[in-house]
């Protein structure tokens, strides 16, 4: 700690170009945070996938629906305990900006499914006496451009089934408002009831988008999956089942691997970081040349100087690193900017824990260089001195 | 003035030789010296006579080629650079000619530098930062950065930090080559009074006659060796 004053002193000599340093390790773990937050979106659906269900769908696509009547034959297979049905609908209110997911799903088996989610008993109830009756993830709701309440009615419309029979638009009463259990669930769908959506829509009657089902608790997910695409072989609707992780890990990959696109950006642009930092820490160590002459003069040893730089550089970058890191998380849990696409958009903490390593991890590396070469000084070279 | 028993430098048959390509460059050949325990030396000689070399031969910032340097008994070409280093920390005060301050610290905070070695506190340290300019007449200038203060000045502060620590030897570089003449005469004046009431040993390197005659004895070293040894 009795060195930081003097590690604070070197940072504040020539300030312009520190703070240019500090900025450009700052925009890069800015990018980073958002970057990982990103990614972090698209794997959502996998965070939150449960181990115990699994997604029917049909074979060729997941757009391409299946029969209604699936869902008996489904339940009765061995192994499986709970069957419901979804079907996409996709929901637009007033403007195409306010976009949003929104299914019609079995009201009563829907909560049976998906227990992450809640829902008081009076709004459940009242959603299943309610025919175009429709509940609301908390985020949904509180979104400014919709700012909805239990009771409001909401006319919406689809971009897939458009209008219901006889009315320009599909017209919601909010029973309820749901929240979640788990911290990274997305609140921001609106569910409805299945049979209102079957009776009103004009084509497509009699199918639903896919079945998730619970297996039992000493099931086999491959072999319960395994049974269910028998029985549905070479019928007009073959299926693929599997595992709800599985189905989300594929879904995000229909964009390519987000993954890999991102760490490519990231590596791109910490490499550069790495270079325009270390170049900038190997200037400033060497315009200090007599300086650490001086220091080793009156007693410094070679290890405490080398030391003394590698604090400084990794003083640089932890400083603007978790800056950039924090104003990443803060800026994202102030504002969702794209909630349309992304509903759940945060940094996540392994990020700001590997971000935190990294700063370090690039601290060490700018450092290492000029370091070295503070080391190896020699001091009466370093003092210039002539005899 | 300089016996075996009173001796606190003792150089023997020292050579140094730096090698440039090929060539190799004798700076010091066979050279014996020996300074007294509170001894004033003036260290004079042409350019390329090897003085500033010697000066960093007794203040361990280089090794002899050959022969032996000790310090207050201690063999200190023996020693290891980490062994060196904390030497150099508890034994040497250095005064260079162009003052090497770190100009991003205060006086106090320059003054401080050497103390961070020690397990003292940081009250500690800056009392004892405060009393060393206080002994070089600058304990009004104590916040002040080098860049705000005279040549002569930051000298006195470049002296504040070679005494804080109370060191055995002061080796003086030119310490009066960079200053006007009343400035010189004001540090000479200075070093003379660390020498008599302190009894500080110190070793100045000088090209300056007039600053040789402050000391109690001058040497003269041409080509890498002793030429004249004033009379004691």
């Amino acid at each position: 700690m009795k060195y930081l004053g003097l590690i604070w002193s070197n940072l504040k000599r020539k300030k312009l170009r520190t703070v240019l340093t500090l900025l450009s390790i700052f925009v890069a773990f800015l990018l980073f945070g958002f970057l990982f937050a990103i990614k972090d979106a698209f794997g959502a659906g996998v965070k939150m996938a449960d181990a115990d269900r699994l997604i029917v769908r049909h074979k060729v696509s997941f757009i391409q629906p299946l029969p209604v009547s699936y869902g008996v034959r489904i339940g009765q297979v061995p192994g499986v305990q709970d069957v419901t049905h979804l079907t996409w609908f996709g929901g637009i209110y007033q403007d195409p900006k306010n976009f949003f997911a929104s299914m019609p799903v079995d009201q009563d088996q829907f909560f049976v499914l998906y227990p992450e989610y809640t829902l008081p008993p009076d709004q459940l109830d009242h959603w299943k006496k309610t025919r175009n009756g429709a509940i609301v993830g908390r985020s949904l709701a509180d979104r400014k451009t919709l700012n909805w309440k239990v009771g409001d009615i909401v006319p919406i419309t689809s971009p897939i089934w458009g209008q219901p029979a006889n009315q320009p638009a599909w017209n919601f009463e909010i029973c309820g408002i749901f929240d979640t259990t788990k911290k990274s669930a997305d609140t921001s769908t609106l569910y409805f009831r299945y049979d209102y959506f079957d009776e009103a829509r004009t084509r497509g009657k009699g199918e639903v988008g896919w079945y998730t089902i619970r297996i039992a608790k000493n099931a086999a997910p491959e072999t319960v999956a395994k049974k269910i695409d028998e029985q549905f072989a070479n019928s007009p609707y073959e299926t693929k089942t599997e595992t709800e992780a599985a189905m989300m890990t594929g879904f995000a990959q229909q964009m390519g691997d987000i993954g890999a696109i991102l760490i490519a950006v990231l590596s791109a642009v910490f490499f550069t970081i790495l270079l325009v930092a270390g170049n900038t820490m190997s200037q400033s160590v060497r315009e200090r040349t007599e300086e650490i002459g001086v220091l080793k003069a009156i007693g410094f040893s070679g290890t405490l100087v080398l030391l003394l730089v590698l604090a400084e550089s990794c003083v640089i970058a932890l400083l603007a690193g978790l800056a950039g890191l924090g104003v990443a998380w803060m800026l994202l849990a102030i504002k969702n900017p794209v909630a349309q696409w992304f509903p759940v958009l945060q940094v996540p903490d392994e990020a700001m824990m590997l971000g935190a390593v990294l700063a370090l991890g690039l601290g060490i590396a700018t450092g290492a260089l000029p370091a070295c070469y503070a080391l190896r000084l020699r001091t009466a070279a370093a003092l210039r001195r002539n005899g | 003035m300089s016996t075996a028993d009173s001796s606190l430098v003792r150089i023997r048959d020292v050579t140094k030789t730096f090698h440039r390509g090929a060539e190799d460059i004798h700076v010091l050949s066979s050279l014996d010296l020996t300074v007294a325990k509170g001894e004033f030396l003036a260290l004079m000689g042409p350019s390329g006579s090897g003085k500033s070399t010697l000066l960093n031969l007794i203040g361990g910032l280089d090794r002899p080629t050959h022969g032996s340097v000790e310090i207050g008994g201690q063999r200190i070409d023996q020693l290891s650079e980490r062994d060196l280093a904390a030497w150099r920390a508890e034994h040497v005060g250095f005064v260079f000619q162009f003052y090497n301050l770190m100009p991003v610290l205060t006086a106090e905070r320059n003054v401080e530098l050497p103390l961070l070695l020690t397990h003292l506190s940081k009250s500690q340290r800056r009392q004892h930062a405060g009393n060393a300019l206080k002994a070089v007449g600058l304990s009004h200038r104590l916040k002040h950065y080098p860049r705000t203060l005279s040549g002569g000045e930051q000298q006195r502060v470049g002296i504040a930090r070679a005494i804080v620590s109370d060191p055995t030897i002061l080796l003086c570089d030119e310490p009066t080559g960079d200053l006007d003449r009343k400035s010189g005469d004001e540090i000479l004046t200075l070093l003379q009074t660390l020498n008599q009431e302190q009894g500080k040993t110190i070793i100045m390197v000088t090209h300056d006659p007039h600053a040789s005659i402050r000391a109690s004895r001058t040497v003269h070293l041409d080509k890498g060796q002793l030429a004249t040894t004033a009379p004691e």
